[in-house]
C-alpha cells in the first residue's frame, strides 16, 4: 500500500505542542459514539432476545403480544412438542456430521498444508495455484456439479455424502500452507536428523507447533459444517440424513400446517444456536482471526 | 488433495456436460441415452420468449437489485462501526462480540427469528404501530419499492403504469418490470442480510484501522486538520485495499444469496424474492431439468466472474491514474529543484 502521506517523523517538540480538541467538544463526540454504539448493539442482541423469550411463551402470547419480553405465561410446551418432531433425530445427524467433517477437515487441510509447504515435489506451484482458484469458485454453483458426482459415485442419499465432500476446502489448505510457511525448516531438519520419517516429523514436531492454526481451522471447520445448508440439501432427501439446518428449514415450508407456531420455530432455533454460541464466546478471539485470514483468500 | 480435485473440478465439467442436455435426473447423464440439445438451454434462458426466460430474468432483477442496495449498505456500516470501535472505548470487545456474533450462527436460526419478526402481526409491525405506522405484511407483499416511491412522490401512478414504460419489454419483462425496485418482501431479506453480514466486514475493516501508522494520523494532527479530513483524506485512502476486498467479497456473496431465499420465501410472493441461484436449484432438484439448472448455475457464474473482474479493473484504474499522476508531479518538481540547484 502507497505510504504518500507518510511524512518525515516530527521532533517531540512539535509533537508535544499541536493543537488539542477542546476537551468539552471530545467529551461530546465520545457521549455520541457510546449511544450510537449501544443503539446499534441493542439493534443485533434483540432478536436473540426475542429468540430466547418467545420460545418460552405460548403461541396465543407470541402471536398477541410480540414486543413484551416477559413471557406469560411461562411454559415449555414448545420444547415438549419440538422433542416429539424429528428435532432430536436432525440433532444427532448434525452432530455426527459435524464431528467427522471437522475431523476430517483438520486433517486433510493440515496434510495438505503442509505437503504445499515442505514436500518438493514437481507441480507443486501449479497445485497451490489451483487450491487459490477453487477458493475463487462461488459454493453456489457448485452445488450441481457436487450432486453429479456423488450420484455418479452412488453415495447421494448417504451419509457419506453429507460428510466427505466437506471435508477438504480451499481456504482451510491455504491458512495451514500459510502458517507453516511460516515455521522455521531447521526443526524439521533436526527432527530428520534424528531418524523421523516425514509422516513422523509432521505428527509429532510440526503440527503440535502449529496449534494456533489447528485450532482456528477447528472452529472454522466446526461452525461452517453445523450452519451448512445447501450441501444437505443437493446430498440427500431422505428423512432419515436431515440435518438440523435441512429439518429446521423444513419447519417453516408446511410441516407444522399453517399455524403460528412460532415458539417451537423460535426454540428450534435457539437450540441450534447455542451449541456455535459456546463455541464462539469460549474461543472469541481464534474466530477473528479466522475472518482476517479467510478475508486474505478475496 | 484427491478430494479437493475430485469435488471441485471435474464436477465443473460435468455440469458444464449436463448444460448442453436435457438429461431429466433418471439414470446416469454421461451415457448415449441422454438428448444432446447443444446451445438450446441458453437460448431458452435469454432469447426464446416463455416462462423460462421470464422466471430467469426476473431472478436476475430482484438479485441485481438486492446487490445494489446490501453492499453498499454492508460496506458503510460496517466501515462506521469499525471507525466507532477504533476509538479507545471501555466494552470495546462486547460491542465487537455483539456485532460480530449474528454472523457466526446459522442463516437458518436467524431466518426463523426474521419470519417471525416481520410476520404481519409481529414484533416489526408492533413498533412500526408505536410510531403510527401501519406495517406492511411484509412476506406477503410483492409491491416493488420503487414503484411505491415513485407513487408517494406523484412521479406516476403504480395502478396504471406510463406507457413508455410498460410498453417496452427487454429480456421478457417490460421496463416497468425491471425498475420496480426490491419488493417489501425481498426488503425483510435484505435488511436481514445487512444484519447478518456487516459484523464480518466490520472486523476486516477494523483490523486495517489498527495497522494503519500512528505517525501519519498524528502527522494530520500537527497539520490541524479537522475529524472529516483526517478520515477523508488520511484514512479512507489508507484502507482502500480493505475496502477493495469487502465490495469484492460482498459482490460474490450477495450474487450467490440462497439460504435465506430457501427458508423464507422461496421465491414468493410474485416470484419477487426469486434469485438465480434458487431458480437454478429450483429447475434440477424440484422440476428435474437438469439441463436449464445447470445452464442457470453456469451463466451466475460467469456474472460473478465479469462483475469481479469489472470492479477490479475501476478500482486499479483509478490506482493507476493517481500513481501516474504522482510520479509526473514528482519529476517536475526534480526538474524544478534540478533548475534551482544550476
Amino acid at each position: 500500500m502507497s505510504t504518500a502521506v507518510r511524512t518525515t517523523s516530527r521532533t517531540p517538540a512539535a509533537a508535544a505542542g499541536r493543537p488539542r480538541p477542546r476537551p468539552s467538544r471530545r467529551r461530546g463526540w465520545r457521549a455520541l459514539g457510546y449511544a450510537a454504539l449501544v443503539a446499534v448493539a441493542f439493534l443485533y442482541l434483540y432478536p436473540f432476545l426475542v429468540q430466547l423469550v418467545t420460545s418460552v411463551k405460548t403461541d396465543a402470547d407470541a402471536t398477541q403480544d410480540p414486543l413484551a419480553l416477559v413471557p406469560d405465561p411461562l411454559t415449555w410446551g414448545a420444547f415438549e412438542r419440538l422433542a416429539q418432531t424429528d428435532f432430536p433425530l436432525w440433532f444427532t445427524n448434525s452432530v455426527v456430521v459435524t464431528l467427522v467433517v471437522t475431523a476430517g477437515r483438520v486433517l486433510f487441510c493440515s496434510l495438505a498444508g503442509y505437503a504445499l509447504s515442505r514436500i518438493d515435489f514437481s507441480g507443486r506451484a501449479g497445485l497451490f495455484g489451483l487450491v487459490l482458484a477453487i477458493m475463487a469458485v462461488p459454493p453456489v454453483v457448485l452445488l450441481i456439479p457436487k450432486f453429479l458426482v456423488l450420484n455418479q459415485l452412488q453415495l447421494y442419499d448417504t451419509y457419506a455424502a453429507l460428510m466427505v465432500p466437506l471435508m477438504a476446502d480451499g481456504a482451510g489448505i491455504f491458512i495451514m500452507k500459510q502458517f507453516f510457511d511460516r515455521i522455521p525448516v531447521s526443526i524439521e531438519e533436526a527432527a530428520r536428523i534424528d531418524g523421523a520419517g516425514t509422516l513422523r516429523t509432521f505428527w509429532s514436531v510440526v503440527l503440535p507447533m502449529a496449534r494456533p492454526a489447528v485450532i482456528t481451522l477447528t472452529i472454522l471447520a466446526f461452525q461452517a459444517s453445523w450452519n451448512e445448508l445447501p450441501h444437505y440439501i443437493v446430498a440427500s432427501q431422505d428423512p432419515d440424513l436431515y440435518t438440523l439446518t435441512k429439518g429446521v428449514a423444513s419447519l417453516t415450508s408446511g410441516q407444522l400446517g399453517s399455524g403460528n407456531q412460532f415458539p417451537l420455530t423460535m426454540a428450534a432455533a435457539l437450540l441450534m444456536t447455542i451449541p456455535v454460541a459456546v463455541v464462539f464466546v469460549v474461543f472469541q478471539r481464534f474466530f477473528v482471526t479466522g475472518a482476517n485470514e479467510g478475508g486474505v483468500k478475496g | 488433495m484427491g478430494i479437493l480435485g475430485l469435488f471441485l473440478l471435474l464436477p465443473i465439467l460435468m455440469a458444464l456436460w449436463v448444460s448442453l442436455t436435457s438429461w431429466d435426473g433418471q439414470g446416469s447423464p454421461f451415457t448415449g441415452d441422454v438428448g444432446f440439445v447443444g446451445l438450446d438451454n441458453y437460448s431458452r434462458l435469454f432469447l426464446q420468449d416463455g416462462l423460462v426466460r421470464r422466471d430467469f430474468m426476473t431472478s436476475l432483477r430482484n438479485n441485481a437489485w438486492y446487490v445494489l442496495l446490501v453492499v453498499p449498505l454492508q460496506t458503510v456500516f460496517a466501515l462506521a462501526l469499525a471507525l466507532l470501535l477504533n476509538q479507545r472505548l471501555r466494552g470495546r470487545g462486547f460491542f465487537r462480540t455483539a456485532f460480530y456474533f449474528p454472523s457466526v450462527t446459522s442463516s437458518v436460526a436467524i431466518s426463523l427469528v426474521f419470519l417471525f419478526l416481520f410476520t404481519g402481526s409481529g414484533t416489526v409491525n408492533a413498533l412500526l404501530g408505536l410510531v403510527g405506522v401501519d406495517g406492511p405484511t411484509w412476506f406477503a407483499d410483492p409491491r416493488g419499492t420503487v414503484h411505491l416511491l415513485g407513487d408517494a412522490l406523484g412521479l406516476w401512478d403504480a395502478g396504471s403504469p406510463p406507457s413508455w414504460l410498460a410498453g417496452t419489454t427487454v429480456g421478457g419483462l417490460s421496463l416497468w418490470e425491471w425498475v420496480a425496485g426490491p419488493s417489501v418482501a425481498l426488503c425483510a431479506i435484505i435488511a436481514l442480510v445487512v444484519w447478518t453480514t456487516t459484523g464480518t466486514f466490520m472486523l476486516m475493516f477494523l483490523a486495517a484501522l489498527q495497522d494503519l501508522p500512528h505517525d501519519v494520523t498524528e502527522a494530520a494532527l500537527v497539520d490541524g486538520t479537522n475529524r472529516w479530513q483526517r478520515f477523508r483524506h488520511v484514512v479512507l485512502p489508507q484502507l482502500r485495499p480493505t475496502l477493495f476486498l469487502v465490495l469484492t467479497l460482498g459482490l460474490i456473496g450477495t450474487w450467490q444469496v440462497f439460504d435465506q431465499v430457501y427458508v423464507m420465501s422461496q421465491g414468493n410472493p410474485a416470484k419477487t424474492t426469486l434469485t438465480p441461484a434458487f431458480l437454478s436449484y429450483l429447475y434440477s432438484f424440484r422440476q428435474n431439468e437438469w439441463g436449464l439448472g445447470a445452464a442457470m448455475a453456469f451463466v451466475l457464474f460467469v456474472i460473478i466472474i465479469v462483475l469481479t473482474a469489472l470492479q477490479r479493473f475501476v478500482m486499479r484504474d483509478r490506482d493507476d491514474v493517481r500513481e501516474r499522476r504522482e510520479l509526473r508531479a514528482q519529476r517536475r518538481a526534480g526538474r524544478r529543484t534540478q533548475g534551482a540547484a544550476r
